[in-house]
């Protein structure tokens, strides 16, 4: 009785803004959820991979024989055993290689009854190589003579992107100062808790499913079929739960075919999952890149022009790095006012490894020089660095040169919010002052800004993600979404949005999203596009469905469906809340009525943004945000130790949903570029990387990480779903140069090439005081 | 092949007796010879601690540990934490906090937070994030993890 009475009337609330735990929690916390590298399938066989181990050589012979004769071994294949077809960017790449290029090049592979006997048969493989002398850096690469690495490009030059914008010429010589600084960005790589892994199967119609951690399921069709010969229409994907992903599987690498190949040859299911040190060694790496950056100003502190010229190692293939340059350019030409813009990005191909696709996408590495030089041009001009970068800020409704419109903007907003909250200013002079005095340990702080794509990027011709949305008898939702889950919490985000419009309870809410014969296209995980773009086409799914039941609700309770409203599990008045009816009951007469219905929406959603031309001009993103980081440190002079105590971070999220999810992916974006500025180093000598383990590589963990103080401003995005921005990638593209700035304000020290190690800056400190 | 040998230890508080190779680990015996897929391989060196146990009351790195000194002993995975199915305060606690993302490290994580709390129920934070040093997470960036494990020190010390 009470409870009716309860729910006579149900007032209108709101999850927008809550903190929605992740719906797969549970299962992962008791560990049981199966990952794919748990999983195994009948008759599945183990597939391991021969790789080179050296950097450039032509293979003269492999001999198999006594791998082939090993009991348990099925299938032994090389380059010969395959058709010649491509993978890669622009098909520099092979499933197996007739030449090696890279330390990580594969050369056999193995099929197997266990992982002991693969790894047994490997062993037994013989390779007769002879040595080619290498290329190890693009600088070696472009010199007259270097060694050639892809025959189709004997010049070693891979891919290029120019942008230019106004007279260059005119705006230096109106410059009252000039910066001309060069930054090299390192080698990091991923460092996915789930080491790689692909189990491929192959049915008797020649269809392949193939299990995969992938974060874009719908174009790795496209990309996987042209390395196998078969139709992407052949292709299922399926996507079992990954232990990370960050861009790693963003994109097909040979060991994907090469478990495709080996289960079709054999005729049965092929798993291959990479133990750590391979995971190291043939995993994709950040985009390293020598950054030659001009920065000019006035001396009324109005900013005149920037001049990026930047030179990659492209690595042996082409994967997604060496088109970072397309978010580079970005920040160069559209962080602040930037009147005049003159950006070139060449990569060269070497020896050395290739890289991917890594979170913040080319703008970690630009933000390292541009956070930077911003700061030096403010000390150059005597001039507070707040008042400075407030004074070239854009505000919401201007264009960038290269038409990033930028519709709220709340850049000034971030600035200002950041540096009063860590009273920035007035620690900053005071640490300045203190740098020249005697003692052991220095306080430094240090902001950094940075713009990045917040409605998706139409690097593609299409952003979109389709939706499908039905509702059984018992008022339970399944949403079938193109969008992938690979750890950052999509599938607690779509079940608040779809909660937040049908009246029902998240956990009322079932989300299928892992397997392409169901799901419907979308371009993937990447971009801090998912809760904008699938949570954007989760609410047009959800609003239809609503559409629908008040319809049929409207009919039956002779009220017009403007007056009602769905709330708590039942139909209700919008004015008052009055019960109408329940919600089960009325999907339940929806299809006993005259006109019978189901409820089985289905939506298309396509931002309104526009393609990346060749030009790059054009409005790529949907939407776009900016965050300011401000670093706090001590750097021990002695040891040349820099301890990160604090971060006080603002960003411009549109308007939080998840608020526990949001918060989830700073820390932990902040995480990934404390290792990128402190410690995380891939250490290559002659194409060979000689730190493939956690020893050596240092990622961070629990005592390296700072109190995290986060200021989040919400701009309400009149694009995005509530009004929020896409999130992920700013706080780990903002913190490694807020941190370069801090230690310059400590030591008087700049640090041009990081990561900031002990070693490297003690040595810094040292030679300092030898000057 | 290899030579085997016959093991009998307690594992999640039932008896097991079966024949192991001896040249397998701990982690290899779980994973492959018994189905416990909870506890994870993320680097086989000692290095990422998600393959952490509990051995006789105390947390290893099972990656490091061959199966046949598991004799006699006492042993605890992640599977063996919930009571009558329902989750462990430690792991409620990391579910409700938002520690959770991809959550391949997270069994390990656990394993080693409770055995942090169960060795000392008034673990400062600084005791907790020295005491989780060696288990690594790439996607939480450790707060929600600290929180998580801090709401279970603070309920211990209420009650």
């Amino acid at each position: 009785m009470s409870e009716q009475v309860a729910f006579q009337h149900i007032e209108k609330s709101s999850l927008i803004g809550q903190r929605i735990k992740k719906p797969d929690a549970p299962a992962k916390a008791i560990g049981k959820t199966r990952y794919i590298n748990d999983m195994v399938l009948p008759q599945m066989l183990y597939g391991k991979i021969l790789h080179a181990g050296r950097p450039h050589a032509e293979i003269i012979d492999i001999d198999i024989s006594a791998a082939s004769s090993l009991p348990g071994v099925h299938l032994v294949i090389t380059a010969k055993d395959i058709p010649d077809l491509k993978l890669g960017f622009v098909k520099d790449n092979a499933p197996l290689k007739d030449k090696v290029r890279c330390e990580r090049d594969e050369v056999a592979a193995v099929a197997a009854e266990s992982e002991a006997i693969a790894a047994e048969a490997i062993k037994l493989i013989r390779v007769t190589y002879k040595d080619l002398p290498g290329v190890f850096s693009a600088e070696d690469g472009l010199k007259d003579g270097a060694p050639v690495i892809q025959e189709r490009f004997p010049d070693n030059k891979s891919l290029k992107f120019e942008f230019h914008h106004g007279d260059l010429a005119g705006a230096e010589a109106g410059s009252d100062i000039v910066l001309d600084d060069v930054f090299n960005v390192h080698y990091v790589t991923h460092c996915c808790m789930g080491t790689s892994c692909a189990i491929a199967d192959f049915d008797h119609n020649g269809k392949l499913t193939i299990y995969s951690q992938t974060q874009y399921p719908y174009n790795y069709k496209m990309d996987l079929a042209p390395a196998l010969g078969i139709d992407p229409g052949d292709i299922r994907v399926i996507q079992p739960p990954t232990g990370g992903s960050f861009g790693a599987k963003l994109d097909v690498y040979p060991f994907e075919p090469v478990a495709a190949i080996l289960a079709q040859k054999t005729g049965r299911p092929v798993k291959i999952l990479f133990d750590r040190q391979e995971e190291f060694i043939n995993s994709p790496t950040r985009q390293p890149a020598r950054i030659h950056l001009r920065s000019g100003c006035t001396k009324d502190g109005i900013l005149t022009f920037r001049a990026a010229d930047v030179l990659m190692d492209n690595g042996a293939y082409t994967s997604w790095g060496p088109t970072v340059p397309v978010i580079m350019m970005r920040t160069t030409s559209g962080h602040y006012r930037v009147p005049v813009v003159d950006f070139t990005g060449q990569a060269v191909y070497s020896n050395n490894a290739y890289a991917g696709s890594f979170r913040g996408y080319g703008n970690v590495q630009m933000t390292y020089a541009t956070a930077q030089h911003m700061d030096m041009l403010a000390e150059k001009l005597d001039m507070d660095p707040i008042e400075f970068r407030l004074k070239n800020a854009q505000k919401s409704g201007e264009t960038t040169p290269q038409k990033s419109f930028l519709r709220e903007c709340a850049l000034a907003e971030c600035l200002t919010t950041a540096a009063d909250a860590a009273d920035y200013v007035a620690k900053l002079k005071k640490y300045t002052d203190e740098r020249s005095e005697e003692g052991r340990y220095k306080r430094g702080i240090g902001l950094a800004s940075s713009i990045h794509n917040a409605g998706g990027a139409k690097i593609h011709k299409s952003d979109g993600c389709g939706t499908i949305l039905k509702m059984d008898d018992y008022a339970r939702v399944t949403v079938i979404t193109g969008a992938s889950e690979i750890g950052q919490g999509i599938d607690a985000v779509i079940g608040q949005i779809v909660s937040e419009e049908l009246g029902v309870p998240p956990e009322h809410v079932t989300l299928v999203n892992n397997d392409s014969d169901l799901g419907p296209w979308d371009v993937g995980v990447h971009a801090s596009r998912t809760t904008f773009i699938a949570g954007n086409g989760a609410r047009r799914a959800a609003i239809k469905a609503k559409e629908q039941i008040l319809a049929a609700a409207s009919k039956q309770a002779n009220v017009s469906a403007e007056e009602l409203d769905l709330r708590g599990g039942y139909v209700v008045q919008d004015k008052d809340g009055a019960v109408v009816t329940r919600l089960d009951k009325m999907l339940r007469q929806m299809h006993f009525q005259p006109e019978p219905d189901v409820v089985m929406v289905s939506d298309y959603y396509e931002p309104n943004s526009e393609p990346e031309g060749r030009d790059h001009i054009s409005d790529h993103s949907a939407a776009y945000a900016h965050a300011v980081h401000i670093a706090e440190v001590v750097v021990d002079t002695f040891t040349g130790e820099v301890k990160l105590e604090k971060i006080t971070m603002a960003q411009d999220v549109g308007r939080v949903i998840n608020r526990m999810g949001l918060e989830a992916q700073m820390e932990g974006g902040v995480a990934f570029g404390i290792g990128f500025a402190l410690s995380e180093e891939m250490l290559f000598e002659q194409g060979r990387l000689k730190n493939p383990n956690f020893r050596d590589y240092k990622v961070p963990t629990a005592p390296e990480m700072p109190e995290i103080e986060m200021h989040f401003i919400e701009s309400d995005c009149a694009e995005g779903p509530y009004g929020a921005k896409g999130i992920a990638e700013l706080p780990t593209i903002v913190i490694a140069p807020a941190i370069a700035n801090a230690v310059y304000n400590a030591t008087g020290i700049r640090f041009f090439n990081p990561p900031m190690t002990p070693e490297k800056v003690a040595r810094a400190i040292w030679e300092k005081t030898q000057q | 092949m290899s030579v085997k040998t016959e093991l009998t230890f307690t594992l999640n508080g039932r008896p097991v007796t079966l024949e192991v190779p001896v040249e397998m680990t701990a982690l290899a015996l779980l994973r492959d010879g018994l189905d416990l897929k909870g506890t994870k391989y993320a680097c086989g060196e000692g290095e990422c601690g998600a393959c952490t146990i509990e051995v006789d009351g105390v947390t290893v790195n099972s990656c490091l540990m061959m199966a046949v000194d598991l004799q006699g002993r006492e042993v605890m995975t992640i599977e063996g934490l919930q009571t009558n199915n329902a989750l462990h305060p430690m792991q409620q606690s990391f579910v409700d906090h938002g520690a959770v993302q991809c959550g391949f490290c997270m069994p390990g994580m656990i394993m080693q937070a409770n055995y942090l709390v169960k060795k000392n129920p008034d673990l400062t934070r600084e005791e907790m994030t020295r005491g989780l040093e060696g288990n690594v997470c790439r996607c939480t960036g450790y707060s929600k993890v600290l929180d998580a494990v801090a709401a279970v020190v603070g309920a211990k010390q209420e009650a």
